[in-house]
């Protein structure tokens, strides 16, 4: 039980960080309703962005470039499919693509950086922690901090009257327009604040892990779709506040699963597999449940 | 008001599917006019509706709406002068948000980062009793969970909270069933005569198109084919409208739902 403790705390750490992806995806695909597949490549984006300033020598810094990054890729995604014509999936796809590049060139050409000598977020907080004699656990604050800092915005903001124009864009565009909202424009800051919590993400996990590869964000949509989803089946609810608290949750557990799972010997590289094959059964469960009562007619009168 | 002028529009030109939804069509419309239009399947009402709301810029020809050139205009920003309902009860409102959330955004005000006060939230309530359905004690359930009749009378009450120059109502009792229609038939009559609306109305029902408002069009391939009002209109019955119906266009009405409806 003892060498479970560490283990634990990675756990909570990790989720607490892939939970900000989490809350990224909750707003754009569960309020704007738009799938954004540029998530892989954005968190990346953020990784690097923020690995590349921190070693410059400005950690804190690191989190508002990082951020800003993200909202630029936001912007672009959100603007191929809004106002050029690309279909959204599609742009996502594009953007993935496009960023792959753009990474690497931000780590000056090389897929890898390291970070073992260089002041994080996370090291500051510890360094600072260590002289107040208090526990090790800095990088569960900063993540701690910075996950309630996303989700107490993503509350208040989705409440404000952008927000509920946002909404009402992924449920009923029509009725946008016909409030005289542009759904272009919601489109754009929707896009735009969520994948700035993507990058700061990545950023967080970069520091926290002290390196970054290119193939950090690789799978990154799927693991934060299978955690929203799993986050949604423990909390049912239709009020705002539970649903982000379902989001982080989801993170959570989606992790702690994964932990005991590698304990159990489950090889790391299953990880996406298996967050893959709960992506499907959270999204079909409910389409063949509602399918069952046909299916089972048609079973039942071959069998006569 | 309302100055249609030669407006037309052709969907798929140069393809097999090529239809001319409005051809050459004119219309004039006064302040505080109240408009039925009827016509046959197909003969460009809705799609009148939508040039007029800016879902599509119209082939040629031009919109001015009290005094201001709106041809070119995008829809969302038309929305602020026009105000518009559909058939389907579920076009005109979001589903996963409540009663106040929706009111909120149709109301508008305060800036992007404001959130609903006490005050606004109280003000909202006000106007939704007086739709005399019960909602105002349900402001926080979503919308999804209303029944059609009571959708369709919020999308008007969202429609016209901030009083619109043109409101457009395309058969928004049709899908309603008879009680409930007369309901929000009965509310679209009161607020329209409190506000002074000017609107335009498409309905399926020959008799409430007599009776209903103060001028009434009929509409075939694309353009009017007639336009009566005043004491012309009054003696009209629907018998007369079918056979003035069958001088103009050189055959029958074929629209089903309107010779099965309850006239």
């Amino acid at each position: 039980m003892s060498n479970m403790l560490p283990l634990f705390q990675t756990a909570l750490e990790l989720g607490l960080i892939s939970s900000l992806t989490v809350l990224a995806l909750f707003l754009s695909y569960s309020m704007l309703n738009v799938c954004d597949l540029s998530t892989d490549g954005c968190f990346t984006l953020g990784a690097a962005v923020g690995a590349v300033v921190a070693i410059s020598g400005h950690p804190y810094m690191s989190i508002i470039a990082a951020m800003l990054a993200g909202v630029l890729s936001g912007l672009i995604t959100a603007v191929l499919q809004t106002c050029m014509g690309v279909d959204s999936l599609l742009a996502g796809i594009i953007m993935n693509t496009a960023l792959y590049s753009v990474n690497i060139g931000i780590m000056g050409g090389s897929s890898l950086l390291n970070m073992n000598k260089t002041d994080t977020v996370f090291t500051k907080i510890q360094a600072t922690l260590n002289s107040h004699n208090a526990l090790p656990a800095g990088k569960l604050i900063v993540a701690g901090i910075a996950v309630a800092a996303v989700a107490v915005f993503l509350y208040l903001f989705l409440k404000t009257k952008i927000g509920l124009a946002i909404r009402a864009t992924g449920n009923n565009p029509d009725m946008v327009k016909n409030s005289s909202i542009n759904p272009v424009m919601t489109t754009i800051v929707g896009l735009c604040v969520s994948n700035s919590f993507t990058a700061l993400s990545g950023c967080l996990l970069a520091q926290s892990q002290k390196s970054v590869n290119i193939d950090i964000g690789s799978g990154m949509v799927t693991v934060a779709l299978a955690s929203l989803l799993i986050g949604g089946t423990f909390i049912r609810s239709r009020r705002i506040g539970l649903r982000i608290t379902g989001a982080v949750l989801g993170a959570f557990i989606f992790r702690l699963v994964y932990t005991v799972a590698l304990r159990l010997n489950m090889p790391a590289y299953m990880l996406k597999l298996v967050s893959s094959v709960i992506v499907i059964i959270a999204i079909s469960g409910p389409y063949l449940k509602s399918r069952y009562p046909e299916l089972s007619r048609r079973l039942e009168k071959r069998k006569c | 008001m309302l100055k249609i002028n030669d407006i037309s529009k052709t969907f798929n030109p140069g393809t097999v599917n090529e239809k001319t939804a409005l051809s050459h069509l004119s219309l004039s419309v006064s302040d505080g006019d109240f408009i039925s239009i009827i016509g046959s399947n197909g003969a460009g009402k809705s799609t009148l509706f939508n040039a007029v709301a800016g879902s599509f810029l119209t082939d040629e020809g031009s919109i001015i709406l009290d005094n201001e050139d709106i041809t070119l205009v995008p829809e969302h920003v038309r929305a602020r002068s026009i105000g518009r309902l559909f058939q389907d009860p579920q076009k005109g409102t979001a589903p996963d948000m409540s009663i106040e959330e929706n009111l909120a955004l149709a109301a508008g005000g305060g800036g992007w980062l404001s959130r609903l006060t006490k005050k606004e939230k109280s003000v909202l309530r006000e106007r939704v009793a007086v739709l005399g359905m019960g909602l105002e004690d349900r402001m926080s359930a979503p919308v999804g969970l209303l029944s059609g009749g009571q959708r369709q009378a919020l999308a008007l009450l969202m429609a016209t909270i901030n009083p619109p120059k043109l409101l457009l109502l395309d058969e928004h009792t049709a899908a309603l069933d008879p009680d409930t229609s007369a309901k929000v038939s009965e509310l679209t009559d009161d607020i329209v005569s409190q506000n002074n609306l000017t609107c335009l109305m498409i309905t399926h029902n020959m008799h409430s198109a007599l009776l209903q408002g103060n001028r009434t069009l009929m509409m075939e391939n694309g353009n009017i084919i007639f336009d009566i009002s005043g004491a012309e209109r009054e003696k009209m019955s629907v018998d007369d409208l079918l056979d003035m119906f069958r001088n103009r266009s050189g055959h029958s009405l074929d629209n089903d739902r309107m010779l099965l409806a309850d006239n």
